[in-house]
């Protein structure tokens, strides 16, 4: 578990201002029903065809909590380290529009369900981690169609009620990346438990970015919210874009403004919806259509017992029992395919530090170049352990390895020993065949000859490698290293 | 064979489900009756919507019911809804403009239980706009008048259902009671009403008011016939409302004709001071004499905050009621002004026409005292009373097993008598307000009557789950009085 402490911040400064980050995410929670309806969550469905009496607000209904949701909060509170309060608060937070069909929507306020916790995360090889403030349950409202109604708006009520988490944290990231790097461990971690479907495009997975800017050392300054960030390449774009304006503004000598802003990814610019001053007042008070939400120890623990293992815990196992690095135990968990992949090649092969550099490196490159996922990978957790089995096992070299990757990815042979017949890697082991090679290229290589006896290290590398070009690669490194040493050293 | 002596309309609920049973009554004949007193006496403005071939299709299905042997427990009997309960079958207005024909797709979960134990909806009953009122001349339709003097409140909120009642309109009716909306007109018009603890009866399709003390309950002439429907109206309904209590369905009948002897009458002293008329002191004083002479013993007790019910009570009640009424804001349903400029405007013509004063009133107040700034002086401090009035009878339990004492401080008062005063109003609520805000059944019986020869009503109230309990208090003082069979002159 991760320990809730401030993580000591080594400051990059942007024109000698410290930037100042807090997150709140919305995470759509994939349960089938609504949050306190029985109606469907899907996506995409007809306007208003997935609205119920609840939903549409119809005078004499009332809210039914769904117990899918709360699990899903419970299970969220899990994977971060959070207290699961044993009593937590709906609360109506009270404002008119249109698309929100009660005049309030459903939330928590003062006690929120899921309290404290942290999400751990590396910033290129630096540890990072982010400290929660809470996450709580509350219903998203229905959507306002601008378009198609000439000068009107039309409503559509299929979104309302839909569960959602607001993920809180404390204002700890101290820049764009870092601010990414943490929204991208949070969807790892929320789609990794399964509890959202992490589809960013239908909004299932929103961003709401605090940012400011402050003399370092100086108390926090004045923030302003980007709102629904929904791609990660946005939310970099619109934090610099905000980091720079806010700088601006404090050196032309003006005050930032509490606010509520946009990005608009056509101009590249964050543009103010509301100000302080017209901020609206909630009214806040407990619901009283809901008692409390009460969870008692054994439903924490049967939902405990029923996750799956959490990346956190999986890498500090890759660590203890596969003696992998942490770096690499945190790269492999990135997702749980990934996870899964190099469990499969490191349990098959027995050789876990290979199979990551491998994943990690040759396979990861050849996903990258052509947008795939490790799912589609082209070659097989099982082939690549037959292929790191022989690499181990000295049947052949490193770079004769990468060759027979390269032949499985196209397809080229069913396993890593078909592939090392079919183009004889085969490493040269028969000392009389090294023998004649050697020779031969002695013979003809009589000036490194020379340079090498005069002292020059160089010549010798130069002689290895006329050896391997020679074996076709075949020829074992290290013997032709020994070899070469007793006849000419 | 047995002649009925009666006519259908002086029979009560139990006598009524015999006589149907028994098949000398059918019920379609029943509901005619009904519909015909009803309709004669529209003057009285109890109803809001009648709607015969409704009435006598439900009839007709009850009366093939008792044919086949499938009949419910209440099978045949006709009611009427008070407006708050949504309807598929009639229109819900909760007494306001705002809904305004409007037609719930839905029927309320009590509407629905009285109806599956074979119960007969004659209409729909005229109420306080969204339960607000205590005379129902918040109705944003008519009045309801008292049928005992016509120039009188029936009370209210639940008015137009103690007035069907009285003037033998319907055997029974539905109430809601958020601060004494069952009791008081019961006790103005001299019937018999019980509203049961919290979360007994499903609020589910209830037009809601301030939903933690919004409770329905039955309104008949006597305990006998509202244990009848309350053992109906009752039950868990965990799919539809999270505030319905895990209690399963109770027989309220089981013991009517217990024994009194040795039962313990609290008597607050809070609730016999100044503020009582010496009409209603002496009645129902005289009442608890009777319970002596049944065994009873009486016991001073005090409930030291019942004067702060009241500002509690229209602090906690506006402020859940602001919120409950944000939905009737002319977009999805109900009522919307003609004409707008935008969306704000919309939002104000159609809540400025939709809705009455009162309910503005309290929609104001209640926005006030959540707002930011005002929350922790009002709200909070009111609801930590609230929990120290609950307390107070928790005390007072201890001493008795019930509490007596008069529903209201007066008999019903003149059309018009509070004028532009809604603190009269308020102040009046007085000695319901407390068991509401506690959460415990209270019920009010016929006590005797006062002043201009109106009723006054007694006040009962147990601790948590004591329906049963109540109600058998109730109809021994029924057996041992006739306050409850009289009925108003020339109906």
């Amino acid at each position: 578990m991760s320990t809730p402490t401030t993580t000591p911040v080594k400051s990059l400064l942007v024109r000698g201002y410290e930037v100042v980050i807090g997150f709140e995410t919305h995470a759509q929670l994939s349960t089938q029903s609504k949050i306190f309806s029985r109606a469907a969550t899907a996506f995409g469905a007809e306007p208003n065809t997935q609205a119920c009496a609840v939903d549409l607000a119809l005078p004499g209904t009332l809210p039914v909590m769904n117990r899918g949701a709360v699990e899903r909060a419970i299970e969220f509170g899990l994977a971060v380290g959070s207290f699961i309060a044993p009593r937590s608060i709906f609360a109506r937070k009270n404002y008119f529009y249109p698309d929100l069909p009660k005049g309030y929507q459903i939330s928590q306020f003062e006690i929120p369900v899921v309290q404290g916790g942290a999400v751990d995360f590396y910033l290129g090889a630096e540890k990072r981690t982010v400290r929660l403030v809470r996450a709580h349950l509350e219903e998203d409202a229905g959507k306002s169609l601008h378009e198609d109604f000439i000068g009107q708006s039309g409503i559509d009520l299929n979104r309302a009620g839909t569960p959602l988490l607001e993920i809180v944290t404390e204002p700890d990231m101290r820049s764009s990346a870092e601010a990414v790097a943490y929204a991208k461990e949070l969807h790892k971690i929320v789609t990794w438990i399964g509890i959202c479907d992490g589809n960013m495009q239908e909004g299932s997975f929103r961003c709401d970015a605090n940012v400011s800017v402050r003399r370092p050392g100086a108390p926090l300054g004045t923030r302003r919210e980007i709102k629904n960030l929904n791609s990660f390449k946005f939310m970099q774009q619109a934090i610099d874009f905000e980091i720079r304006w806010q700088i601006e503004e404090i050196e032309d000598g003006r005050a930032i403004q509490q606010a509520t802003v946009l990005f608009d990814p056509d101009t590249g610019e964050t543009r103010a919806m509301r100000t302080k001053e017209d901020a609206a007042d909630y009214r806040y008070f407990p619901d009283p259509d809901l008692p409390p939400l009460v969870i008692a120890p054994d439903w924490v623990d049967r939902v405990r017992s029923e996750m799956a293992e959490l990346p956190r815990v999986m890498a500090q196992r890759f660590v203890s029992d596969y003696g992998l690095p942490e770096y690499d135990a945190t790269t492999l968990t990135q997702s749980k395919a990934m996870a899964g992949y190099f469990e499969a090649v490191a349990k098959t092969s027995g050789q876990a530090k290979l199979a990551s550099n491998w994943i990690m490196g040759e396979v990861s490159r050849r996903l990258n170049a052509s947008e795939t996922d490790i799912e589609q990978s082209a070659v097989t957790s099982f082939q690549l352990a037959g292929l790191i089995a022989r690499i181990a096992d000295g049947t052949i070299s490193n770079s004769a390895g990468r060759q027979v990757f390269e032949a499985l990815w196209n397809g080229e042979g069913q396993d890593a020993d078909a592939v090392i017949e079919a183009k004889g890697l085969k490493q040269i082991s028969d000392t009389g065949a090294l023998d004649r090679i050697i020779d031969e290229v002695v013979a003809a290589n009589p000036d490194n000859v020379a340079q090498f006896k005069a002292g020059k290290d160089k010549a010798f590398n130069a002689l290895v490698g006329q050896i391997m070009k020679a074996s076709k690669g075949k020829a074992n490194p290290q013997q032709v290293n020994d070899l070469l040493r007793k006849k000419i050293g | 064979m047995q002649t009925v002596h009666h006519a259908p309309h002086d029979l009560g609920v139990a006598k009524l489900v015999a006589a149907l049973r028994q098949g000398e009554l059918s019920a379609v004949e029943t509901a005619q009756h009904f519909l015909k007193r009803a309709q004669a006496q529209a003057d009285l403005g109890a109803f809001l919507a009648l709607d015969e071939e409704v009435t006598i299709a439900q009839a007709r299905a009850a009366d093939a019911r008792l044919a086949a042997g499938t009949a419910g427990p209440l099978e045949g009997v006709p009611l009427a809804h008070k407006d708050i309960f949504v309807t598929r079958d009639f229109p819900t207005t909760a007494g306001s403009k705002m809904l305004k024909g409007y037609r719930s797709p839905f029927d309320a979960t009590v509407v629905q239980k009285l109806a599956a134990a074979g119960m007969v909806t004659l209409g729909k009953l005229n109420c306080d706009e969204f339960a607000m009122g205590s005379s129902n001349e918040n109705s944003a339709f008519h009045p309801a008048l008292n049928p005992w003097d016509r120039t009188r409140v029936p009370g209210g909120s639940s008015g137009g259902s103690a007035v069907a009642v009285a003037a033998r309109l319907a055997p029974a009716v539905t109430g809601t009671d958020t601060g004494g909306s069952i009791r008081q007109p019961a006790s103005f018009c001299g019937i018999t009403g019980i509203k049961p603890t919290y979360g007994r009866a499903s609020r589910y399709g209830m037009v809601a008011f301030a939903s933690s003390l919004d409770q329905a309950g039955p309104m008949a002439r006597s305990a006998e016939d509202c244990a009848l429907l309350l053992s109906s109206m009752c039950g868990p309904d965990p799919d539809r409302d999270s505030t319905s209590l895990d209690r399963c369905e109770e027989d309220f009948t089981r013991s009517l004709n217990d024994s009194l002897e040795g039962l313990r009458i609290g008597v607050p002293s809070e609730f016999f001071g100044t503020g009582l008329a010496d009409d209603v002191r002496a009645a129902v004083e005289a009442c608890l004499k009777v319970y002596e002479e049944l065994g009873a013993k009486l016991v001073p007790i005090s409930l030291p905050r019942t004067e702060l019910s009241i500002p509690v009570y229209y602090i906690i009640a506006p402020a859940e009621a602001s919120s409950n009424l944000s939905r009737f804001d002319g977009v999805k349903f109900g009522h919307r002004a003609d004409e707008y400029t935008d969306l704000v405007d919309m939002y104000r013509k159609t809540r400025a026409e939709g809705f009455g004063d009162e309910v503005k009133r309290r929609i104001m107040i209640g926005t006030y005292v959540l707002s930011h700034g005002y929350y922790d002086a009002y709200y909070l401090q009111a609801q930590k009373i609230r929990r120290m009035i609950a307390d107070d009878f928790q005390q007072a339990f201890r001493d008795c097993d019930l509490i007596a004492g008069p529903v209201a401080p007066t008999v019903a008062w003149k059309l018009g008598g509070h004028g532009n005063d809604p603190l009269a109003d308020y102040l009046a609520d007085i000695f319901t307000l407390p068991a509401s805000l506690a959460g415990l059944p209270g019920m009010s019986v016929p006590a005797g009557f006062g002043e201009g020869g109106m009723p006054v009503g007694l006040q009962l109230i147990g601790n948590y789950f004591s329906e049963a309990r109540l109600l058998n208090a109730a109809h021994r003082l029924q057996q041992a009085t006739d306050f409850h069979s009289r009925k108003p002159e020339g109906l």
